[in-house]
């Protein structure tokens, strides 16, 4: 028989017993449901995973630090490599060259330092640090009041929430829930007075750069007014511990103010050569699946490192495992499914064995036979993966409506916790279909086998 | 014993049928039963043969055995020049589909299906184009009288209607042996003779070999033109109806 054929009788003889047929059908498509309901979940959790990591910044970043830094992060692997008297100095000509080095997005200068602010001549003191303007993008300015900074080079200030609540007097001890708009709304525009330590050459130690022997550098206290563009919520500088910033400026900004840094006073020797050495440099990497060779590229270079990048592998073997587990309680469903379709498939046969002796009377091989019952069984399988793909799809999005009306409750903005991406819907159904022909393989090759003059005796 | 159903005994290149000391046994638990237990016999191209016997006599076997449906224990049956017990299940099943029309007491047609899809599912196994199958169909049905009939199911036809339908069915793949197995069993006499008279139709219009398998002597006596008797799986005697007509030839078809 012709393909055509085959498929034409399969679905009229489906429609033969459609109750029995669709309730079979239901039962696949349930099994696919569930299915991909359960990948659909596991892949949407490791999106959002992937998503946060990225754009928490942690998992792409290296940091590099100068052997000559004695307080490294790492400090068992200043055995190898030069000796820190021996090493690079972090200057900017090897940031350009670390810039330089593939899959790098960029690498900047780490501008850090602790200082007093005045507000309504009130004074604080924390630490201030330089943000790259692409750090806009960072997920910790997700739930932030107010803006971004308006330009690399502008006098701005993004607050950290509890920094802001210091300003205002307000302690977040009995009430956790003070909002970041509250705080906004009383800071954003406001200005604020930053007092700090600039360094400075003096001329006549710059001409004789060979002979550093006898040379110094002035440090002048100024005042520089900033304006309050944003209070963001969460921490975007949480790597740090107990070194990080609750106040943010340009970097580019805070580059050109030419602070004293601590590293100063004990590279004295270096700062007075006139090359201007980082502490620390942060460098972005294309993705978390690069730090390793960029690491090795920068330690090559002769500089430490320091990465989160171990933890993404273990995180990604978590979700592989999450993955697997949903996807063995899917199929355990569609399991239950297959079963359906032989026991429909073997009544079938018993109630249609005079119908197959007929068609074999009639000249129908044991081929035709098989395929008919096959293309019943696939067909089955088709629309019940169709059928199935569609509830889970509805299921999915139902429950990341109900997920975020209780994410917008709890004031986080929305996520997309169930994601269905087009693979799994091809590969779905044509699981379910293989799923069916395994099923109707058995009843196959059982109508197949049937004396014709045994089914035709029958009555 | 041997029957040869056919006028010129020396002429085996127009053998529809021949059989040669064909056996089929059945084991049933202890017993072994012997349903045809060594019959040997020819039918020329072009004959009516009616075989004959009472029930349990093995000519529903022997009929089942000609049509490919069953496979010999032992011996050999040989139709249209190819040995049905050298062929493949494969082979088998086209030789059922374009050398053998069948029609059963029990009209055998599929319920679930219309008059035109009955007829369209042996046009399905054989791959005739879509097409073709609507005017093949038809004139098949124009044959038996059944054109308005087309779009009916079976249980809307009476029985003659669903036997007529049944014998379009056989025609539908213009096969050379018609193969009816008590057509007129379920039927009225005046209905079974409606049957007869188109069986005999085909079989003088067409030049089908006919074989039919009957338990009512007056019926093949009326229609066939050779008459062979059965009894407990075994050629009991052959012979051509005892018509006046006739009576020349017997004594050259029987042996």
């Amino acid at each position: 028989m012709k393909l055509y054929d085959v498929a034409e009788l399969a679905v009229r003889n489906l429609r033969e017993s459609v109750l029995r047929n669709s309730l079979t059908t239901m039962g696949i498509s349930v099994g696919v449901a569930s299915l991909v309901g359960m990948l659909a979940l596991g892949i949407g959790l490791q999106r959002l995973a992937d998503r946060r990591l990225e754009k928490s910044g942690l998992f792409d970043t290296v940091i590099v630090t100068s052997r000559r830094e004695l307080r490294n992060f790492n400090r068992e692997r200043e055995d190898n490599g030069p000796s820190p008297a021996e090493s690079p100095s972090l200057d900017e000509s090897a940031r350009t060259k670390i810039e330089g080095l593939p899959n790098v997005l960029e690498a900047y200068p780490d501008i850090r330092f602790v200082t007093e602010l005045r507000y309504e001549d009130k004074p604080h003191l924390t630490t201030v640090a330089g943000l790259p303007f692409s750090a806009r993008n960072n997920d910790a300015f997700d739930g932030m009041a107010g803006g971004f900074f308006s330009s690399a080079t502008a006098p701005e200030v993004i607050l950290q929430k509890s920094f802001a609540e210091q300003l205002l007097g307000r302690a977040d001890k009995d009430d956790e829930n003070i909002k970041v708009e509250d705080l906004a709304r009383d800071l954003l525009g406001k200005q604020l007075v930053m007092r700090y330590a600039e360094r400075t050459a003096t001329a006549s130690e710059r001409n004789d750069a060979n002979n550093p022997a006898g040379m110094g550098y002035s440090v002048i206290s100024r005042e520089q007014t900033l304006k309050i563009v944003g209070v963001c919520d969460l921490d975007p500088d949480s790597l740090r511990q107990q070194a990080r910033a609750r106040l943010f400026l340009p970097l580019e900004f805070a580059q050109n103010l030419h602070v004293l840094q601590p590293s100063d006073l004990r590279d004295t020797t270096n700062v007075l050569s006139g090359k201007l050495t980082y502490t620390t440099v942060e460098v972005r990497v294309r993705s978390p699946k690069y730090v390793q060779s960029v690491e090795d590229a920068i330690k090559k270079m002769g500089f430490n490192t320091f990465s989160i990048v171990d933890a993404t592998k273990n995180l990604r073997q978590f979700f592989a495992v999450l993955d697997l587990f949903l996807g063995i309680f899917g199929s355990l469903a569609l399991a239950v499914a297959s079963i359906g379709i032989v026991n429909t498939l073997v009544m079938a046969i018993l109630e249609r064995r005079r119908e197959i002796g007929i068609m074999k009377a009639l000249g129908a091989s044991d081929v035709d036979v098989k395929g008919l019952f096959f293309a019943e069984a696939g067909v089955m399988g088709v629309f019940g993966g169709a059928i199935g793909v569609a509830l889970g799809w509805t299921i999915g999005r139902v429950i990341n409506l109900g997920a975020n009306i209780y994410l917008k409750r709890q004031h986080f903005p929305p996520e997309q916790i169930w994601f269905v991406p087009w693979w799994l819907v091809v590969g779905a159904v044509a699981f379910a279909m293989i799923v069916s022909l395994i099923s109707g393989s058995y009843p196959a090759s059982r109508a197949a086998r049937l004396d014709p003059i045994q089914a035709l005796r029958y009555e | 014993m041997i029957a040869t159903a056919g006028d010129d005994l020396r002429s085996t290149d127009s053998l529809a049928i021949r059989t040669e000391n064909l056996c089929r046994y059945y084991q049933m638990g202890e017993a072994l039963i012997r349903a045809v237990d060594g019959i040997s016999l020819q039918v020329r191209s072009g004959q009516f043969v009616a075989l004959l016997g009472q029930s349990g006599s093995g000519k529903s076997s022997l009929l089942n055995l000609i049509a490919g449906l069953d496979r010999p224990t032992s011996g050999s049956v040989v139709v249209e020049g190819r040995n049905l017990a050298t062929l493949t299940r494969q082979e088998l099943a086209k030789y059922r589909l374009k050398t053998v029309g069948m029609v059963f007491q029990s009209f055998n047609l599929i319920p679930s299906m219309t008059v035109y899809e009955n007829l369209e599912l042996p046009l399905r196994l054989a791959e005739i184009d879509r097409e073709k199958r609507e005017d093949l169909c038809c004139q098949a049905l124009d044959r038996v009288g059944l054109r308005a009939r087309i779009r009916h199911r079976p249980t809307e036809l009476s029985g003659g209607e669903q036997q007529r339908t049944a014998l379009a069915r056989a025609l539908i793949n213009q096969p050379q042996l018609l193969l009816a197995d008590e057509p007129t069993g379920n039927l009225d006499s005046h209905t079974g003779t409606e049957i007869m008279n188109f069986i005999r139709e085909f079989n003088e219009s067409l030049g089908m070999t006919v074989v039919m398998v009957t338990h009512e002597r007056a019926l093949a006596e009326s229609y066939a033109r050779e008459m062979i008797f059965l009894a407990d799986g075994r050629l009991v005697q052959s012979q051509p109806p005892a018509s006046a007509d006739d009576l020349e030839t017997m004594r050259g078809g029987a042996r």
